[in-house]
């Protein structure tokens, strides 16, 4: 099967599904008479981009560029973190449990915080992103350095190579399909991390990013666009989850069957 | 120029695996140098446990073992291919030589002559999961042999394989290793896989390991052959009589 046809099979399952759902969406609200503060229709929804796409896709623009710098801080600090808890058993004994604080502390709560400590704007954004995205890659890292094949540390053993080098020619390749694993995970969650981030600390006005979009329209009861904002903000999230996908393919298509 | 090949002693070596396994008790054997040992013994009796030790995988619980020189250079061929799934065969037999910071060019010339030595040069660029078997255990071989060992130690390594490819590369084996200045040391359950390649073969006893008896081989010429000729059946029968006591004693 050509790349193109393998793509168009794994795509139009779920593209019909989506497909089914509006036209029911669309029913449901026509025939049951729902009023469209309450829930829009579909069309509605996409009458609402067309309306100002200036305003609705600057502001999908902006949170982009928080997700992705959330994401790119979570994807860089949770392998460097996951690598140090590996290297250092005490580390790992005495940091990974607090870790997990991250996953369980509830980010709407301390999002106002992070106002507090970074000012309102793009770096309390950012943080929020990098916070509620980071506990995947650190638990995927330190789960794909933990499984590595014992036989082959041995062999590193045997021909004297030192913590570092056995980490980069062996550990790191090795818990690459762990790593990304948890990468598309927080792909996901670092979109959710900007919104949330965006709901308390985001600028609004011509510059408002979508948490921002959000929050102004649902004062204005302008649920239409409210839910123009969330779809552009889901497809962020799809966006960067296969743009990892896609990463994560590339690198393990020749060895690992996950990618085969 | 290479440095001499090491001689190996190793004094009142034992070894425990928790209070219930013996592993090796007071065990003395002599590696000399320059030559290829090879050691028999039953399933479990320890003999993988020795060569760990000589390799530094295992620490013993009394005894010594002296290297002469001291620190020789160790390549080691496990059981198991034990390659890197996302490097191909050059990448993995150049690894040690990574590790050791040996600079690209030298590496180049050192990985290619390896492969070629193992006949691999037209799969040189495939990864280990389109290798078969044999392919797969060839290249562990030009791994172990790139460094350009003194101290070759070889844990049963052509043991998973089908008999017509094992005996087809302990033919090549015997000849990549004879006009290397290296001393050698093979464990293997395989009687005619002992006699065909080493100097002399040490039959061990039943766990704990202990040796039993000491045969020197002196074939001039190893090749298919050796294998039809009356001398190898009659050393065969010595080793497997000796090997059989060993495993009736313990019963």
């Amino acid at each position: 099967m050509s790349t193109i046809g393998r793509a168009w099979y794994a795509i139009w399952p779920p593209l019909l599904i989506i497909v089914l759902l509006l036209s029911l969406w669309q029913l449901a609200v026509v025939l049951l008479g729902i009023p469209e503060f309450l829930l829009p229709a579909p069309l509605k929804i996409a009458a609402a981009i067309g309306r100002d796409p200036t305003r609705l896709f600057t502001a999908a623009g902006r949170t982009a560029i928080a997700m992705l710098l959330g994401f790119a801080c979570s994807a860089t600090l949770g392998v460097l973190v996951g690598s140090g808890l590996s290297l250092v058993p005490l580390a790992r004994r005495g940091i990974y449990p607090l870790t997990l604080l991250l996953q369980m502390v509830p980010l709407v709560a301390i999002a106002p915080m992070l106002v507090v400590w970074f000012g309102y704007g793009k770096p309390s954004v950012i943080a929020a992103a990098c916070i509620v995205s980071i506990f995947p890659v650190i638990a995927g890292t330190l789960d794909g350095l933990q499984s590595v094949d014992p036989g082959l540390r041995e062999l590193f053993r045997i021909y004297g190579a030192g913590r570092i080098r056995t980490w980069w020619l062996l550990g790191f390749p090795a818990a690459l399909p762990s790593i990304f694993t948890g990468l598309r995970i927080a792909a996901g969650l670092s979109v959710i991390g900007a919104i949330v981030g965006e709901f308390v600390g985001a600028f609004g006005g011509d510059r408002a990013p979508l948490g921002a979009v959000i929050t102004s329209a649902l004062r204005q009861n302008h649920t239409d666009v409210v839910f123009a904002a969330i779809v552009l903000a889901a497809m962020l999230g799809f966006l960067l989850f296969g743009v990892v996908n896609l990463v994560g393919w590339a690198s393990l298509r020749r060895w690992h069957a996950s990618a085969q | 120029m290479d440095s001499p090949a090491p001689g190996v002693t190793l004094r009142d070596i034992s070894k425990r695996f928790g209070p219930q396994i013996e592993a090796v008790a007071n065990l003395n054997l002599e590696l000399p140098p320059g030559r290829f040992t090879a050691l028999l013994g039953p399933t479990g009796c320890g003999k993988t446990t020795v060569l760990r030790m000589i390799g530094g995988l295992e620490t013993p619980d009394r005894g010594t073992i002296e290297f002469t020189p001291p620190s020789p250079a160790v390549g080691y061929c496990f059981q198991e291919p034990r390659l890197l799934p996302w490097r191909d065969v050059q990448g993995n037999v150049s690894l040690p030589l990574e590790l050791a910071r040996v600079d690209r060019t030298q590496r180049s010339q050192a990985v290619d002559s390896a492969i070629k030595l193992v006949q691999l040069t037209d799969a040189a660029n495939r990864l280990p999961g389109a290798l078969s078997g044999g392919m797969r255990m060839r290249t562990a071989l030009a791994r172990t042999l790139v460094s350009r060992p003194q101290l070759l130690l070889l844990d049963e390594p052509f043991g998973a394989l089908d008999e017509v490819t094992r005996l087809q590369l302990d033919e090549e084996l015997a000849g990549l290793i004879r006009n290397r200045n290296v001393t050698a040391l093979l464990v293997t359950h395989s009687i005619t896989e002992a006699i065909f390649l080493a100097d002399q073969v040490i039959v061990l006893s039943s766990r704990p390991a202990a040796v039993m008896k000491r045969f020197e081989i002196d074939f001039p010429v190893r090749d298919a052959k050796l294998r039809t000729t009356s001398e190898f059946a009659s050393l065969t029968g010595q080793v497997y009589a000796t090997l059989q006591a060993g495993m009736e004693n313990r019963a």
